[in-house]
């Protein structure tokens, strides 16, 4: 809202005077510059890589090579990363829903306080606490066996596809709950207490009226959680680094061990499809928000 | 109102929050507290529940100086300043420019510093490596900040222009009526307003380089070890207490910096990230 008036603003103040819009552009360059010669030249020198062979010539077959030998880490990397976005909206829409509509307020402040130490834990570290927490002989099976809701015989390793997702799901929630949160807070006051005096409840006004008013943000949490899950090396590395795996540690062993770039980066650019469906459904909701301003 | 009937009525209710806290807490702590305990085992093996034998045997190890954590630790906090003042220095004005200039194609431009979160970085990194060792850039600090910087800038642009866009256009222009001119208007009344957005994003870049991994790993080598590759060796060549222990020297800026973050991140500017 204050930005669309600040644009508005801009626009007046701008359109008699031409040199604004250049001093804009001036403003991004630098930035743009070193995103440009760090990131986008070394992306695209890999996706001219992937599609060429020793020769310099125009191929498929690092993909073909790459779809016979890790198809099944592809879906099951979308899997993972699918699974787990789901379950961080869930999570932060929970705690975030509680933490505006509580009424409990010694609960809402120990809430608050709780959900945020993963927040910037990194990855490797939370790879590391995940490989010993959720082990055969850890923390988490010797507490449901303490406790008597699991048999000393059923304890199992959750280090596979499961370790994954409770290792992005705990690092990635708190963000999320940050950003909702935080727009659930500045929402106008007064539409949740007219809804609660009129007797709805609270799961309905969370449902009905706060998480409309916040979806953007939300989603853009999710969509941000989504791409850097894609990404991340160290947690499969750590967790999971067995078939089936994620892409990223096919990746890693491709160059490492094998040297064998051209497989490698085609398998970046099948990622990186993956990738721009999250970017698009970004677009698709930042155009129809456009469209209705 | 009867307090004792008031009580009575909401005990179940107050037992679930309770047992619901209780399962959080859980979650949150639990493998927390699991490292904890490995990085004070100096004997533990299966099926103990918790280590045979406590001890600082391994932190005398890690801070010898053969353990090389403090050298890493050096490097790795070197490494996050000058990622910050590179990426400030470039996303401040772009911040600026993005949240309340006119450009033509802004979204498209947002956009492009999504890409570092949006393109999964491990090919950049690669390919970089291979320029940077052309150049001879590869195993210096230098080329690990840029790689870092690269990354930063995307936070620290979306939360620059979020936390300009959150200041209050009419006292600019209330500053410039008075005669003030646009450098002196962002100077004493922009800039200073938007201060905790900025202090925000810059500590967020600053872990960010502090944890980063994967560029650190294929353009840092052979030089250049920071801790996240130190505890990364350690846990995969299998000694649990040192990557435990490396872990927990990670995890003191993270957890500092969770503590304190809303006083940087006000729900004004996070409302406005990403619009």
């Amino acid at each position: 809202m204050s930005l669309q008036l600040a644009d508005d603003d801009a626009r007046v103040t701008n359109s008699g005077e031409r040199a604004g819009s250049w001093r804009a552009y001036a403003l991004v360059a630098p930035a743009l510059a070193v995103i440009f010669a760090f990131f986008v030249l070394p992306l695209l020198l890999s996706a001219v890589l992937a599609f060429r062979t020793k020769d310099g010539e125009f191929t498929l077959e690092h993909f073909a090579k790459s779809w016979d030998l890790y198809r099944t880490d592809l879906l099951f990397t979308v899997g993972i990363v699918l699974l787990a976005t789901v379950l961080i909206g869930l999570v932060a829409v929970a705690i975030a829903g509680y933490l505006t509509l509580g009424e409990n307020p010694r609960a809402v402040a120990i809430l608050r306080w709780l959900y945020r130490w993963p927040l910037f834990i990194p990855f490797i570290v939370t790879g590391q606490i995940m490989r010993t927490f959720l082990a055969k002989n850890g923390m988490l099976n010797h507490v449901l066996i303490g406790s008597g809701l699991i048999e000393p015989l059923a304890a199992q390793s959750l280090l596979d596809w499961r370790g994954i997702v409770v290792a992005f799901v705990w690092k990635q929630a708190p963000f999320v709950t940050l950003l909702v949160a935080g727009a659930m807070a500045s929402l106008e006051s007064q539409h949740i207490e007219a809804a609660r005096n009129l007797g709805a409840p609270r799961l309905r006004v969370l449902v009905d009226i706060v998480l409309p008013q916040v979806r953007g943000t939300l989603l853009v949490g999710l969509v941000l959680s989504f791409v850097t899950m894609l990404s991340v090396l160290s947690v499969p590395l750590m967790i999971n680094p067995n078939s089936p795996t994620m892409i990223t540690v096919d990746v890693a062993y491709r160059i490492s061990t094998l040297s064998d770039y051209a497989v490698a980066n085609a398998l970046c650019l099948l990622t990186l499809i993956v990738a721009a469906g999250g970017a698009w459904f970004y677009l698709r909701r930042a155009a129809a928000e456009g469209g209705r301003a | 109102m009867n307090g004792a009937t008031f009580s009575l009525r909401r005990w179940p209710q107050l037992l679930g929050i309770a047992v619901v806290l209780g399962l959080v807490a859980f979650a949150i702590f639990g493998p927390l507290a699991n490292l904890f305990l490995w990085a004070f085992a100096e004997k533990w093996y299966f099926p103990n529940k918790i280590p045979q034998e406590f001890g600082l045997k391994f932190w005398t190890q890690v801070f010898s100086p053969r353990g090389n954590a403090l050298g890493s630790l050096g490097t790795s906090v070197w490494i996050a300043v000058l990622t910050v003042v590179l990426s400030l220095a470039v996303a401040i004005p772009a911040g600026y420019a993005l949240a309340r200039l006119r450009l033509r194609w802004r979204g498209l431009i947002l956009l492009a510093f999504l890409l570092p979160q949006a393109v999964p970085n491990l090919p950049v990194y690669v390919n970089i490596a291979r320029v940077f060792y052309e150049i001879g850039l590869n195993g210096t600090i230098l080329g690990v900040v840029l790689v870092h910087a690269s990354h930063g800038l995307v936070l620290a642009v979306w939360i620059a222009s979020a936390a300009f866009a959150s200041v209050e256009p009419s006292l600019e222009e209330a500053a410039r009526n008075m005669g003030a001119s646009p450098w002196t208007c962002f100077r004493t009344v922009t800039l200073p307003l938007a201060a905790p957005g900025l202090i925000a994003s810059a500590i967020f870049v600053f872990l960010e380089s502090l944890d980063e991994f994967t560029g650190t790993y294929f353009v840092g080598v052979p030089d250049v070890t920071t801790l996240p590759l130190l505890m990364f060796n350690a846990s995969m060549g299998g000694n649990y207490q040192i990557a435990s222990i490396t872990a927990l020297l990670l995890l003191i800026p993270s957890i500092g910096f969770m503590l304190v973050v809303e006083r940087f991140l006000k729900a004004d500017v996070l409302a406005a990230v990403g619009r």
